[in-house]
């Protein structure tokens, strides 16, 4: 098979898988950066999910099918946030709470509502994000590599990637150029001095789980009606810690999280293709070793490439007036 | 306090009195993972037990198993409750069957996918290689590409049956066929991963494959999906998944999973049960490849003709489809 093709279809994939994980990264983002452990991604990614696929089944709009999920993953965000930010409970265990309860009611409710065992029906074609040729994608083809680099790679997607794509810049800019972004990482490093200024941290922190559950309502509504055809129980099988820890590689920014979000992707894509495939000058690598590689890859790079990650300071303290 | 003990002993005899003599036929079904409708393995057998319920009239009681400690614990919960046939839906059920099956001798259960050798166990077996032989002739006759390929979900010895069936069947219609093989993972999650299933049937459509074979449980589901999507032909496996996606759905690799747990029941309640190995293959109707109204315009006369001849002839032991050696390799 030709090697250039080979490589574009490698990318394309990646570019595929990283989306979902990207959205759930930019929602960790939000919520560490303002001081609120974000360990609650998978869960109110998985409420997403169903919520999305459930809508867009009954409706057979993709679109009130998104909007679903954003409220979904939201009313999630608040549940954690009155929790932790209200109560001052303990963040870790509000949010493994949720992931708990998502993981189980939506296989009940897909189950009482649907009828199949814990799945939504599949979706029809108008019920999903379907692909979207960019334009002059086909008249630009003929250049040499950068033709097929943006007919192949770039171009062809949902909607939802290039939401995702645009979010990247707009995040960087929002954190570090604009008032709220100034203000939503001082409530994470320095609580205290946020309120002095003023400002009321709750509010900022609501603020900040609210727009997190809003990315993970997208990143959902990704897996269900955009690169799946309908909801399954359990259908985020742990890309929401993959997301926790793609932030973490990226040191809690947004640009460098896209980077690592990028780098699983890679792997993983990469690891379907060389299943069974005779690498030259190697032979066939057995498929366990392919397997291993993304995290194999996330081992290495968390030991020793990119230096020590270090947390927002108030990261899963509760803030209290007083103290 | 011995008085107390004494009339609690009294009740409980009592107790086990009244439970003692069973009045009516108790049938019950554990599902593994995947679930009870899980559109493939589980819902088939699912369904032979509804019939069974429709037929006689005799309710069946179920367990799906959602977690891999609950396996043991679902059967013994049943086999203390005294129920008459337990089936055990699924391979990886067979460390749990043994452990419970050597407790209960009384008791009798039918493992279905795998083998364990008791006498109050009996384990039906599916020959998938001869079924998966006729589909893998199908894939090889729609195939324009000369490429197909196929998907396993978790990398077990029978899941490669599925392949090495496949394999041949290919083969003996398009001798220099290309054949890409994936499998989902090596753990029980590569059964219910439809993302996973999706990535990799595109990743082969883009290496030029343009039929693949899913044996993927839910993982599969996501395979055909993305057929469905790239307009490429697709085959599902054990029920039969034709009405899924008509017009992509090349065919279905059917075990009659639902023929062996309704006989289990069957067997059972007119006591002809008997434990051993049971092996369904072409010739039993334990295998087949599905042709109904959802497939008809893909499958042209003479591919049909040919299928039918070939499985006539294996069913009549003339042609011989090669199994996994004991080593695992596929020697045809």
């Amino acid at each position: 098979m030709d090697g250039l093709i080979w490589i574009l279809s490698l990318l394309d994939s990646m570019v595929r898988l990283a989306a979902p994980l990207f959205l759930a990264a930019l929602a960790g983002f939000y919520s560490e950066r303002a001081g609120v452990i974000a360990l609650d991604l998978e869960g109110k990614m998985l409420a997403g999910a169903f919520a999305a696929a459930a809508t867009a089944a009954v409706t057979g709009s993709a679109w009130l099918g998104l909007g679903a999920a954003v409220i979904a993953a939201m009313a999630m965000s608040l549940l954690h946030g009155f929790a932790s930010i209200t109560h001052r409970g303990d963040q870790v265990v509000s949010a493994v709470a949720i992931n708990t309860i998502a993981l189980g009611l939506t296989a009940v409710l897909a189950n009482a509502w649907f009828g199949l065992g814990g799945r939504t029906p599949n979706l029809e074609a108008g019920a999903r994000f379907g692909e979207i040729t960019l334009p002059l994608a086909e008249t630009l083809r003929p250049l040499p590599l950068l033709g097929p680099l943006y007919a192949e790679v770039i171009s062809g997607h949902n909607i939802l990637v290039y939401i995702a794509a645009v979010l990247a810049p707009l995040s960087a800019w929002i954190a570090y150029r604009s008032r709220f972004g100034l203000r939503l990482r001082a409530v994470g490093e320095n609580p205290a001095a946020v309120d002095t200024a003023g400002i009321s941290v709750p509010a900022l922190r609501y603020q900040a789980v609210l727009i997190s559950g809003f990315l993970c309502g997208i990143a959902g509504a990704y897996l269900s009606t955009a690169q799946g055809a309908g909801f399954q129980q359990n259908m985020t099988a742990g890309k929401g810690y993959l997301a926790l820890a793609a932030l973490i590689l990226g040191k809690w920014r947004p640009l460098p999280t896209l980077a690592a979000c990028l780098l699983f992707a890679f792997a993983d894509a990469l690891q379907t293709r060389l299943q069974g495939v005779a690498v030259p000058g190697i032979g066939e690598v057995p498929v366990q070793l392919i397997e291993a590689l993304p995290y194999v890859l996330t081992v290495l790079l968390l030991a020793g490439f990119v230096g020590r990650a270090v947390p927002p300071k108030a990261v899963g303290t509760p803030y209290v007036k007083d103290r | 306090m011995k008085s107390f003990l004494r009339t609690a002993a009294a009740a409980f005899a009592l107790f086990a009195a009244a439970a003692g003599p069973a009045a009516a036929f108790e049938p019950a079904i554990v599902f593994d993972m995947g679930g009870r409708f899980d559109k493939s393995f589980n819902e088939g057998a699912n369904m032979g037990a509804e019939k069974f319920k429709k037929d006689t009239g005799t309710d069946f009681k179920w367990f799906e198993v959602t977690n891999e400690a609950q396996r043991e614990q679902f059967l013994r919960r049943l086999a203390q409750r005294g129920t008459d046939v337990i089936v055990a839906v699924g391979f990886s059920m067979a460390p749990s069957v043994e452990k419970v099956a050597k407790e209960f001798p009384k008791v009798r259960f039918t493992l279905i996918d795998n083998v364990v050798d008791l006498p109050n166990v009996q384990s039906v077996v599916f020959s998938e290689q001869e079924g998966s032989y006729l589909v893998g002739m199908l894939a090889a006759m729609a195939s324009k590409s000369g490429t197909v390929g196929f998907i396993g979900g978790m990398d077990i010895p029978l899941i490669r049956r599925f392949e090495c069936g496949y394999e041949q069947g290919i083969k003996a219609i398009k001798a220099d066929a290309q054949i890409l093989v994936n499998m989902a993972g090596n753990t029980p999650t590569a059964w219910a991963d439809p993302t996973r299933g999706s990535e990799l049937a595109k990743s082969q459509f883009d290496r030029g494959a343009d039929v693949i074979f899913a044996a993927a449980g839910q993982t599969g589901m996501g395979a055909l999906q993305a057929a469905a999507d790239a307009k490429k032909l697709a085959i599902g496996v054990d029920s039969n998944q034709n009405h899924l996606f008509p017009g992509t759905m090349l065919t279905s690799m059917v075990k009659r999973v639902d023929v062996a747990a309704y006989e289990a029941f069957r067997t059972a309640k007119d006591g002809t049960w008997k434990g051993g190995v049971q092996r369904l293959g072409l010739k039993d109707d334990g295998v087949a490849w599905a042709d109904d109204s959802y497939n008809k315009s893909l499958i042209t006369p003479e591919m049909r003709a040919k299928v039918e001849a070939a499985a006539a002839e294996i069913k009549a032991g003339t042609r011989k489809v090669a199994n996994l050696d004991d080593s695992g390799a596929c020697k045809y």
